[in-house]
């Protein structure tokens, strides 16, 4: 039997990002015991890396704006397969948590007369991110922590969750490891609350990190709970494309919310040529109307650049595949023209865009200030996850609770820029203080050894020799999914990419690691590579049933919206038998109110 | 592709040696992108911290060729390939595992500083009113990605190993964060001098000179607390002043 720490909370919290941290304060608040665990040492998860800023109708900088208009902004980039009480929710109580951070120290960037200061962002009516320079997620996460550690908290930095258990049909604990020295480790829980984060690493484009292995997504799908809207996946437009080494990095939306703009090798605008029905009243006519709106003319509507980004990347992908891209296979990102308009516009886009010009600057050789970016689609962000109850955030596991980017419905088919921070803060605060009632008015579930002994049998299997290299193997479905399941699909390729995806699993069962247990990255990686197949999976048999184009899904084999379509959500369940499970299930209805403000902002 | 020699340090708990690598190096690459490609081919256990691979993190600090840095911004062109590029661990802290070491001290001396402490809101919503140039010194030092750098190279902790009696450079910074916070109302003076060892910086500078950040970390942070602990503990006139009048700087 193998040794196995075991510790005893009451709310056990998974991931130590926005949403993490903030459910941790929430559930701590309420006076019960709560341990958070994260693979990376504190400070360091996404949540870091955010740029731009966090969507919240605070009205600083347009006082038209209010969460009725955010609410419908958010429906129509999702195309309205968002849970709408989530998306009321998140628009009503968006303002309340941002300002809260402000109690507990950040430092948001000002408007002249001593207020929060917003800012432009795709898909958002009027300027509402509120932000720091285009650091954002830094700020955010340091807040969460500095307030988060004098909470009576317990952090376990570096330990790996790699299952969920159940007794009775709810959660009692978790297991996992310790990555330092690879010890095991037991919590036992009355709750648990997954705030893991996403799927990107899934994808040899894209912005996220190693940790990105879809690990939530994967421990929900086996305690049995539902996964919704698995195959949007939003590709962010603006990713790096030179020099390789830094291809997928992320180049913040802030950049076009400055009044940057997106032209092909012939110096065109190309986003003024294809702007969907859907914001054509919404969208400038011409460049000049889109600089006054940059700069805050209410009178004007936004620049085509700021559409949504599921769109932005597909025009992106097209003007690449005609043959007016970049020289490395992009389009060009240029801020530097507002120097024709403003007089200290250097400096200008050095105080706004600090960490932009320092990444070019440092990493590919080019100054912002003077020349244009090379840009491309990167993998970003999966709206669809774990599904959850809009008000408690409770999965469909009793004492299973997700929140922040791992759980669904917020976003739809696409996910605006600057409402994953404020997701995190509403629906971390939310499932943490669901999370802490639910473990207050329940005892603690038993514990199965069998299982525990279990687990730990099979998370020491890479080292009984197996010949395959955990990160070939990761590497090779990195590329598949890029290629067959990327942004532009289609059903043969799809097929394809099911059959390798069995292929793949076969490689994984012979996956060896080499050297001990001690902060090995080879064995971490061949544990995660399980997650981040179960979730390719997902996203496979979803895009597949989806025969339609929405949002993050696109098709060239059905290119256009079904009306039918317009109704479901694409549902995932483990079968009895262990194998996935694929329906089609009706979306949560719209109120006559939520219907009503719908039909007012068209 | 060029290939380059990487001589690695592996180890566990201080014992270990280094290690030769090849690696093929790519237009733009940087020594992280070397590190990786060594461990996905032929070290698959080797440990290196990482996260975001554009320097907004502060995962992935070592020593190239001696010099404390990321690693992630750490462009291969820059230094010289002729020769083999030694990657080693932050040497101020005890070592883990290869690049690895145990940062858990910075986690901890910064629970030795009282949180933020705000004054009640100025207005009825709950909010402050807050100008631009009141945060901007605070914002220089929320620029921090507690790589840890500047508590690498600080000789205090590095050379005197006076873990206990201060706090090092990032801590200090987080304290000025804090002091200077146009809404924080703790007087901060005892505890900078007492718990936080301010005496013991002698402004050597070589904090700042490490920081990816570029923060000023002595000239804009630590000296002027110097200065509020000198007039706190030796102008009682001076401290009375600002606590009447409020501490915006
Ligand atoms: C470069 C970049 C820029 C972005 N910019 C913006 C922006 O400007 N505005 C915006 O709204 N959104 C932005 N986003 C999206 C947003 O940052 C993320 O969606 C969000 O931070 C996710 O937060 P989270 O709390 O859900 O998860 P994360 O912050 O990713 O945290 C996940 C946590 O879970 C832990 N974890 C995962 N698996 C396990 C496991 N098995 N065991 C234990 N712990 C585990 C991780 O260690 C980590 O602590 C950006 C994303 C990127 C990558
Ligand atoms: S200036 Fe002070 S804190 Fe910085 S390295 Fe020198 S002694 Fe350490
Ligand atoms: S102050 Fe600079 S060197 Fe020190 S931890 Fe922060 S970013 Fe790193
Ligand atoms: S990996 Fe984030 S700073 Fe280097």
């Amino acid at each position: 039997m193998a040794e196995v720490r075991t510790l005893d909370y009451d709310v056990l919290i998974i991931g130590a990002g926005g949403a993490g941290l903030r459910a941790a304060i929430e559930a701590s608040s309420a006076g019960v015991r709560v341990g958070v665990v994260c693979k990376s040492l504190l400070g360091k998860a996404h949540t870091v890396m955010a740029e731009g800023g966090m969507a919240a109708a605070i009205g600083n900088v347009d006082d038209r704006d209010n969460w009725r208009v955010h609410f419908a902004d958010t429906m129509r980039g999702g195309q309205y397969l968002n849970n709408p009480r989530m998306a009321e929710l998140h628009a009503k109580e968006a303002p309340e948590v941002v300002k809260q951070l402000e109690a507990w120290g950040a430092l948001f960037d000002r408007t002249k007369d001593g207020k929060i200061l917003q800012r432009n962002f795709g898909g958002h009516k009027y300027p509402r991110l509120a932000h720091v320079g285009d650091r954002t997620g830094l700020e955010m996460i340091r807040t969460l922590q500095d307030h988060g550690i004098h909470q009576g908290i317990d952090f376990h930095m570096e330990c790996t969750v790699t299952k969920l258990l159940k007794s009775a049909g709810s959660i009692s604990g978790a297991f996992g490891y310790f990555r330092e020295r690879g010890q095991f480790v037991l919590f036992r829980s009355k709750a648990v609350v997954l705030a893991t984060g996403g799927v990107g690493k899934a994808y040899a484009i894209t912005s996220n990190s190693w940790e990105y292995t879809g690990d939530g997504h994967a421990l929900a799908y086996h305690a049995g709970a539902d996964l919704i809207d698995m195959e949007f996946i939003q590709f962010h437009p603006t990713g790096m494309v030179w020099p390789p080494s830094v291809r997928g990095i992320l180049v913040t939306e802030g950049v076009r919310g400055e009044g940057g703009v997106l032209t092909n090798s012939e110096g065109r605008r190309f986003m003024f040529d294809d702007i969907p029905e859907l914001y054509r009243n919404q969208t400038a006519t011409d460049p000049e109307e889109g600089w006054r709106y940059v700069t805050g003319d209410k009178n004007a509507n936004r620049p085509p650049e700021l559409l949504t980004r599921d769109h932005v990347a597909r025009c992106i992908v097209r003007e690449v595949k005609e043959g007016r891209g970049s020289p490395h296979g992009g389009v060009f990102l240029d801020i530097s023209w507002i120097k024709s308009k403003l007089p200290n516009a250097e400096d200008h886009i050095k105080k706004k865009l600090p960490s932009m010009y320092h990444q070019f600057k440092e990493l590919a050789d080019v100054d912002i200030t003077k020349e244009a970016m090379e840009v491309g689609p990167t993998c970003h962000y999966i709206m669809g996850g774990i599904r959850v109850n809009a008000e408690t955030q409770m999965s469909t596991v009793p004492g299973l609770f997700a929140a922040g980017e791992c759980a669904a419905g917020l976003h739809g088919a696409n996910r605006l820029g600057g409402n994953s921070l404020s997701d995190l803060l509403v629906f971390g605060r939310r499932a943490g203080h669901a999370a802490a009632e639910y473990a207050g008015s329940h005892s603690p579930g038993a514990i199965d050894q069998a299982e525990v002994d279990a687990e730990a049998a099979k998370a020491l299997k890479p080292f009984d020799g197996g010949d395959e290299n955990p990160f070939q193997v990761q590497k090779s479905l990195q590329s598949m999914m890029q290629s067959l399941v990327g942004i532009v699909r289609t059903e043969s390729e799809m097929q394809e990419a099911v059959v390798g995806l069995g292929e793949l699993w076969q490689r994984y069962a012979k996956v060896g690691a080499d050297g001990n247990r001690e902060f090995n990255p080879g064995w971490h990686t061949a544990l995660d590579l399980a997650n981040q197949l179960t979730c390719s999976e997902a996203i496979a048999r979803s895009a597949l049933v989806r025969k339609e184009s929405r949002g993050g899904h696109f098709r060239i084999d059905f290119e256009g919206k079904d009306p039918e379509q317009a109704k479901v959500n694409t549902v995932i369940r483990q079968a009895a038998d262990g194998s996935m499970t694929v329906s089609q299930e009706p979306l949560v209805p719209m109120t006559d109110e939520q219907r009503q403000i719908i039909d007012e902002m068209k | 592709m060029p290939t380059a020699t990487f001589k690695i340090w592996r180890g566990q708990g201080g014992v270990g040696a280094f290690e030769e690598h090849e690696a093929e190096v790519s237009e733009g690459m940087v020594v992280l992108d070397a590190v990786l490609q060594i461990q996905a081919s032929e070290a698959n256990d080797l440990a290196v911290r990482w996260n975001c691979k554009a320097g907004k993190c502060g995962s992935c600090s070592a020593e190239v060729n001696g010099k404390p840095r990321l690693m992630c911004m750490t462009r291969c062109s820059d230094i010289d390939l002729t020769e083999p590029v030694t990657v080693e661990p932050m040497k101020a802290f005890p070592q883990i595992k290869d690049l690895v070491t145990d940062v858990s001290y910075n986690y901890e001396a910064k629970l030795r500083v009282k949180p933020f402490n705000p004054r009640p809101p100025d207005n009825e919503d709950g909010t402050w009113t807050v100008y631009q140039e009141d945060i901007d010194r605070g914002q220089e030092f929320r620029k921090c990605i507690e790589c840890f750098l500047c508590q690498n190279v600080c000789h205090v902790l590095r050379e005197h190993q006076k873990f206990d009696e201060f706090i090092g450079p990032r801590v200090l910074i987080h304290s000025a964060y804090l002091a200077m916070h146009p809404l924080d109302v703790e007087d901060r003076t005892r505890d900078l001098k007492e718990d936080q060892g301010i005496g013991y910086c002698n402004i050597t500078k070589c904090c700042t000179a490490v920081c990816p950040e570029s923060i000023k970390i002595t000239d804009n942070g630590i000296i002027p607390l110097k200065e509020r602990v000198a007039d706190g503990f030796y102008d009682p006139v001076a401290k009375l002043f600002r606590r009447l009048v409020g501490k915006s700087r």
